[in-house]
């Protein structure tokens, strides 16, 4: 096959380019695992408020005991997305000190969500049936608006909460 | 000549550009919505009760009705052209388009009486109107007929000229109609099996996750089943245009090809973000993805060198003195050239979103609206108005109405769509400014968003002036009396090498072995984790939440 010289060296730029791309991806997640959501348990979202009936109990606590601390600095928030309830995260409002490291196990109780905390690397897809979980580390005060981003109904728009860091 | 395919060409052109006018007139109010001026209390009255019901009709009327009949269009009238031979089933490809248009009408009727506001994308457990997803499904298999009838009139061509290469311009064209055969496979399994017995009540619940994942089977191909005809103008109809010749004709076989094994296996790229597929087939999509840029990375290399010869053809020197010889006064030229320039920046936030990880950083934020109206909203659309300042008028026989019209078209088109696409990328990129939200009425809107909304809402209103000034110029283009002197014959560009063409391998003119290696990496991608994700089906209850 003809293939003229220059554009013979442009082809092996453009894989070595691809290439130093891939390996720039596989060092940036596993040296300094910024991670992408990872299969839990499955879950049903009818069930997610009886205690003892998934395997995630978080859920099934009243929503001011969603958030969890684990140990000195370290916390576990349960947040249910609802759009049958008026288009809201539950709970809607988080406190934690700066420095706090927080695992976030987010699901839905009837359509498709999107959870993202503004100005962290947490976002991720909630679908009913389940449960996205990622984990951060908020070290600067502040106000973090977590919103909806995927389409889920007429008041999509209104569907947020802040995480509060004192 | 070939009367059946140019009338089909012209329909579905027509069609098209229906849709288009529909679809992108609900897109400055969207704009204008993000920084308070919601004019969607005034539109009730004509039926379009929401925000997001108006989202939906830009979206399914854009990306999936302009899209495909322009493209059934002018892929059917380039195979016939290419091969110089007229339909051979030329009923068969009238009842496509029959099949489409009743497709059309069909989901049209929900979507418009507000039945239907899921979303081009329409992620279950909502719940639309059944006749939406039988509308698509017609339209989606209306499509695959016109391909069946491109692929007939092949089958008798090479019987007719045994021995022959395939022309470039034919074979480019049933590579794209065979690719969009097996990528529409995923939509139809998740709407024949999932959805469709779930909105008649069949069924009541569904897997969200599931039916995502055959979603997106479909969703990423269907995005080179846009592109792949404009790289096929690009390619070889441009050149010609520009008085160049084609640099590469090998090469450009070569990336058809590539794209058909490629374009399928990669759609896990729009799930990085999904809870329930594990992470090592995001990783694999990953990578086949970084492949697939190679293609258009090439792609990029060999139209600009095919333009080159075009620039100094015309008395163009020096390192970059041959650009100003490009005619850039022919509007079919520069819509074109412009929308390759735009797509240079879509290609590399393409990247961006494919990369894996780097991915959480604009999903589903206004990055990725910008990032596709410069590749489907530009790359595509921007040179089909290109495509259609020759085609249009060779098909109605008469000249474009306006070259300066058609000028100010295609500048306009490109600084709006600068403006709009750079305040929505950085929204998204610099404050995770979510996409597809009523962002005016919402209560976490931010002041600091509002200078980059108010750069995206005029980008917004120039698109849609521009749109105004391209149905003007089609309108006049039809309505005058004034007729062409000379037929249009279609542009393609000759080897810049005629050489190569004596020894290109046999294997770039043979299906066989690329289609069995594109059904062998569908089965690798995708078999185990549609396994896996069927094998715990876990369906959940339908809601209509609009």
């Amino acid at each position: 096959m003809h293939i003229d010289q220059t554009e013979r060296r442009y082809i092996i730029f453009a894989l070595l380019l691809v290439g130093a791309f891939g390996i720039a991806i596989a060092i940036s997640s596993s040296a300094y695992s910024i991670n992408v959501v990872r299969p839990e348990s499955q879950i049903d979202p009818k069930l997610l408020t009886t205690p003892g009936a998934t395997a995630y109990d978080g859920f099934a606590e009243p929503p001011e005991n969603r958030l969890r601390e684990l140990s000195p600095g370290r916390y576990e928030a349960y947040i249910i997305g609802y759009a049958t309830k008026g288009w809201i995260w539950e709970p809607e409002e988080l406190r934690v000190p700066a420095g706090s490291e927080v695992t976030f196990y987010v699901t839905s109780a009837d359509v498709t969500h999107g959870f993202i905390i503004q100005n962290t690397n947490v976002n991720m897809m909630v679908l009913p049936g389940q449960v996205s979980k990622l984990t951060t580390t908020f070290d600067t005060p502040g106000t973090y608006n977590f919103i909806c981003h995927e389409y889920c109904g007429i008041l999509h728009h209104n569907m947020y909460g802040q995480l509060i860091v004192e | 000549m070939y009367k059946t395919a140019n009338r089909l060409t012209l329909w579905n052109l027509a069609l098209g550009m229906v849709a288009l006018f529909i679809g992108g007139s609900m897109g400055p109010l969207q704009k204008l919505e993000h920084v308070g001026i919601n004019l969607y209390s005034s539109l009730r009255e004509i039926g379009i009760a929401s925000y997001y019901q108006g989202l939906t009709i830009h979206g399914v009327l854009n990306a999936l009705v302009w899209t495909t009949f322009f493209i059934c269009g002018f892929l059917t009238y380039a195979t016939v052209n290419s091969l110089k031979r007229e339909l051979s089933m030329p009923r068969l490809n009238i009842a496509a388009f029959i099949v489409m248009v009743v497709g059309l009408v069909t989901a049209a009727v929900p979507l418009l009486g507000n039945l239907a506001t899921v979303l081009y994308t329409f992620y279950p457990p909502m719940r639309a109107s059944g006749f939406f997803y039988v509308g698509l499904t017609l339209f989606v298999v209306g499509s695959w007929m016109v391909g069946w009838g491109l692929l007939f009139t092949y089958r008798d061509w090479r019987r007719e000229n045994k021995g022959e290469k395939t022309p470039f311009v034919a074979l480019a064209s049933l590579i794209t109609m065979v690719m969009w055969q097996f990528a529409t496979l995923g939509v139809a399994a998740e709407i024949l099996f999932i959805l469709i017995p779930f909105a008649f009540g069949l069924t009541d619940a569904v897997d969200p996750q599931v039916a995502r994942t055959f979603f997106w089977f479909f969703g990423h191909p269907l995005v080179y089943f846009w592109l792949l005809p404009a790289y096929l103008s690009w390619y070889a109809m441009l050149p010609k245009q520009a008085n160049g010749k084609m640099f590469s004709e090998s090469m450009a076989r070569l990336v058809f090809w590539l794209f058909l094994i490629l374009s399928i296996p990669v759609g896990i790229h729009h799930q990085y973000t999904d809870p329930g597929v594990p992470t090592g087939w995001k990783a694999m999509h990953a990578t086949l993805t970084l492949l697939l840029f190679v293609p258009s990375m090439i792609t990029a290399f060999s139209v600009v060198a095919s333009l080159e010869i075009g620039g100094r053809n015309n008395g163009g020197t020096g390192l970059l003195g041959w650009i100003r010889k490009l005619p850039w006064k022919d509007p079919s030229y520069a819509a074109q050239n412009l929308a390759m320039i735009l797509f240079v920046f879509g290609g590399i936030g393409g990247l961006t979103n494919a990369s894996y990880n780097l991915n959480v950083t604009v999903h589903n934020t206004m990055w990725v609206p910008g990032h596709f109206h410069l590749t489907v909203g530009s790359a595509v659309t921007l040179s089909f108005m290109g495509i259609s300042y020759w085609l249009f008028p060779a098909l109605v026989g008469k000249p474009l109405w306006s070259k300066t019209l058609g000028l100010w078209q295609s500048w306009t088109w490109f600084i709006g769509m600068i403006l709009m696409s750079n305040g929505l990328h950085i929204l998204g990129l610099n404050f995770g400014v979510p996409r597809r939200s009523s962002l005016g009425v919402a209560e976490y809107l931010q002041s600091d968003w509002q200078p980059l909304m108010i750069e995206a809402m005029i980008g917004g209103i120039i698109l849609g002036v521009s749109g105004l000034l391209y149905y003007i110029n089609i309108i006049g283009t039809a309505a005058q009396k004034k007729k062409l002197e000379e037929p249009i014959v279609m542009p393609v560009a000759e080897p810049y090498h005629p050489e190569e063409i004596a020894v290109q391998p046999a294997w770039l003119d043979r299906w066989r072995p690329w289609i069995v290696t594109m059904i062998a990496l569908i089965v690798i991608s995708y078999g185990p984790v549609l396994f896996d994700l069927i094998s715990r089906y876990n369906p959940v209850a339908g809601f209509k939440v609009w």
